[in-house]
């Protein structure tokens, strides 16, 4: 079920309980408690607490929350904090879990964060296809207001705070923190160059700071348990609790909570049920289409952010991607660079037009028509995006090329010599039409 | 043109296909949706007005079904920006539909979750049903079949979303349900499994 070994869900506990996103059960459950003891502290003291609990990010890049908070410069007025709800990393479908089910949770989150940075209105910024979770999202932000626990003046403390819903209308890139200030403000989904960063130059050109949904839900618990408790839950610099999205070729794909010290193998063939029968394990993408695979024989890597860019990867999003032996990986280099094609904002030329070219060539050597000088086409223009962009885009759209070449060059070379895809997966279109 | 000496410029994708947008009847807000935008430019500061151009937008699409010159119009003059700035942004997202689409519209996820467990046949069988390819809209203005990119219900897979709800774990043959089920029933069709949380993996669906 949603436990994982001996964990004790943190996040996910109540989530399957039938009124687990009404106020009242939130209430019930020792919910707004946290908010409560905060505002006994001072601002600081909340920054020095999560600083200490060593809470990391939850959106992809694993930055410490406490210094991001620090970061945020002080002496301008005012300040913001923007929840990044754009889950949108193919693969990932946490943020999704706790704001349809825990929403008060994320509140919670969102007005100790306020309080902490000294800000008076969180935006939440949820992509456009979540609009069910949206309005499950809005009626719990009313019931608060209702019961004072937003707005002015919330448990007698003289502090205000205003917790807004923006909804997205599809941009993969509003995911990027600064193309969400930029769509925020009413423009193209876009990243700014960095520095200036958005701690001290952010929405409306105030200190904002930009956290992921379930990096705010962590620090409720933190507040109210403790950093010490917090950081002991998982290994070094790697605390707290973790949701993981697994997805893909498994018995039962789904959202798990559980401590970082959990390895790939436990998630996959324990809490996944494994890869479905029949049928064996081909490779794995551990956090997001954005992120070198991982062989099978890695499987016992910690599913933690030091550990698995040890092995050579990203934690990222923690989305899970199983891929059996079904799966061509001509043919998933070809799926990925079609949403990053579609995806890329347009801004910087080298993934603009780079996206497309390898593309084209991917298409062309998964139809048979390919030619070996590809291969080396493929890992030119690659080189040639990679770091060469305003924002990780670009990185994260030639990995799925470079790594499947790294890995896979013998099925590329495959598919030229043999004029065909080797690998035509029983899951595909009988009458495949090309792609669009 | 071709910035690459061994490929053809990007014809049909990033190459500027701007196109005048259809002018459209006179637009104006219902007093219902006017009274909705009201509460909603509250939210942002009041010198930033141009930040509710997502929301203004969806209200116009909601009314109107897409979006028209004439609605781009009324939106700027409400926020106080060119016509440009917000065509910019309606060229941008891709949920706001430039030309009239079905009643239903049938987004079917195509991203590598959904891909394999068998997004491509689930599109098959629609096209099949439907008798049109994706991006177009059939006879009877009913229905517009479209391949979105990843909805972010990997758990679900394959996924598609009609208009704003989700129907998830789908089969070619609960697709083909589905659409007899929108046709028989109308928008009551549109339900939804992801409130069966229990029945899912994991910590919830």
């Amino acid at each position: 079920m949603g436990q994982v070994g001996n964990f004790d869900p943190v996040l996910t506990k109540h989530v399957r309980e039938p009124n687990s996103f009404t106020l009242d059960f939130y209430l019930q459950h020792g919910g707004y408690e946290a908010l409560k003891t905060a505002l006994g502290k001072t601002p600081d003291d909340i920054i020095a607490l999560v600083t200490a609990s060593g809470l990391r990010g939850r959106g992809g890049a694993g930055f410490p929350t406490g210094m991001k908070w620090k970061f945020v410069d002080k002496k301008a007025e005012p300040r913001y904090i923007v929840c990044n709800a754009d889950e949108s990393e193919p693969g990932t479908f946490k943020d999704h879990l706790l704001m349809e089910r825990n929403p008060h949770l994320l509140i919670e989150g969102c007005a100790i964060g306020c309080y902490a940075i000294g800000a008076k209105v969180a935006y939440i910024y949820i992509r456009g296809e979540f609009f069910h979770v949206q309005t499950v999202l809005e009626q719990a932000i009313d019931d608060a207001y209702a019961r004072g626990i937003l707005g002015k003046n919330i448990f007698g403390s003289g502090f205000d705070c205003d917790v807004y819903v923006h909804r997205g209308a599809g941009a993969y890139e509003a995911g990027e923190e600064t193309a969400l200030l930029e769509s925020l403000e009413g423009k193209r989904a876009q990243p700014r160059n960095k520095p200036p960063f958005p701690a001290v130059v952010g929405v409306y050109g105030k200190p904002t700071a930009v956290n992921n949904v379930e990096t705010l839900c962590n620090v409720p618990s933190i507040v109210s348990k403790g950093a010490e408790w917090y950081a002991s839950l998982g290994p070094e610099k790697n605390g707290g609790p973790k949701l993981y999205c697994v997805s893909g070729h498994v018995k039962r794909p789904g959202v798990f909570e559980a401590s970082m010290n959990v390895t790939l193998r436990e998630l996959i063939d324990g809490h996944a049920g494994g890869v479905r029968d029949g049928r064996t394990l081909k490779a794995v993408i551990p956090g997001g289409s954005s992120v070198p695979i991982l062989m099978p024989d890695q499987l016992d890597t910690q599913a933690s952010f030091d550990a698995i860019q040890k092995a050579g990867s990203l934690l990222g999003s923690a989305a899970i991607v199983v891929l059996d032996d079904t799966t061509c990986m001509v043919w998933l280099a070809e799926n990925l660079l079609h949403f990053y094609r579609h995806e890329s904002c347009g801004k910087c030329t080298p993934c603009r037009e780079g996206t497309d070219w390898l593309h084209k060539i991917l298409q062309r050597i998964e139809r048979g028509e390919g030619q070996m000088r590809d291969l080396d086409l493929l890992a030119s223009i690659s080189g040639n995006i990679g770091g060469k962009t305003l924002c990780a885009f670009g990185d994260a759209a030639v990995t799925p090329v470079l790594t499947t070449l790294k890995y896979f060059r013998h099925e590329y070379e495959a598919h030229i010599k043999e004029g065909r895809c080797t690998l035509p997966a029983p899951w595909r279109a009988q009458h495949p039409v090309g792609a669009h | 043109m071709s910035f690459h000496p061994k490929m053809a410029y990007g014809a049909t994708f990033h190459k500027s296909s701007r196109q005048l947008e259809d002018e459209g009847p006179a637009f104006v807000y219902t007093p219902e949706n006017r009274a909705r935008f009201d509460v909603i430019i509250q939210r942002y500061p009041p010198d930033r007005r141009r930040s509710a151009v997502l929301p203004a937008l969806y209200l116009a699409q909601d009314q109107q079904g897409y979006i028209t010159a004439n609605a781009i119009r009324h939106v700027a003059e409400l926020l106080g920006i060119t016509r440009a700035d917000v065509e910019d942004v309606v060229s941008y997202y891709t949920m706001f539909y430039t030309r009239p689409v079905g009643k239903y519209v049938i987004n079917v996820c195509r991203t590598l979750s959904c891909a394999i467990n068998g997004a491509e046949r689930v599109t098959e069988e629609l096209r099949g049903k439907l008798g049109i390819a994706p991006g177009e809209t059939d006879a009877s203005g009913t229905f517009t079949l479209m391949e979105v990119e990843c909805l972010g219900a990997c758990d679900r897979a394959p996924a598609v979303m009609v208009n704003d709800a989700w129907h998830e774990c789908l089969t070619p043959e609960n697709a083909s349900k589905l659409v007899d089920d929108l046709r028989a029933r109308g928008e009551e069709a549109l339900s939804g499994c992801h409130h069966v949380i229990e029945k899912a993996g994991g910590a919830g669906g």
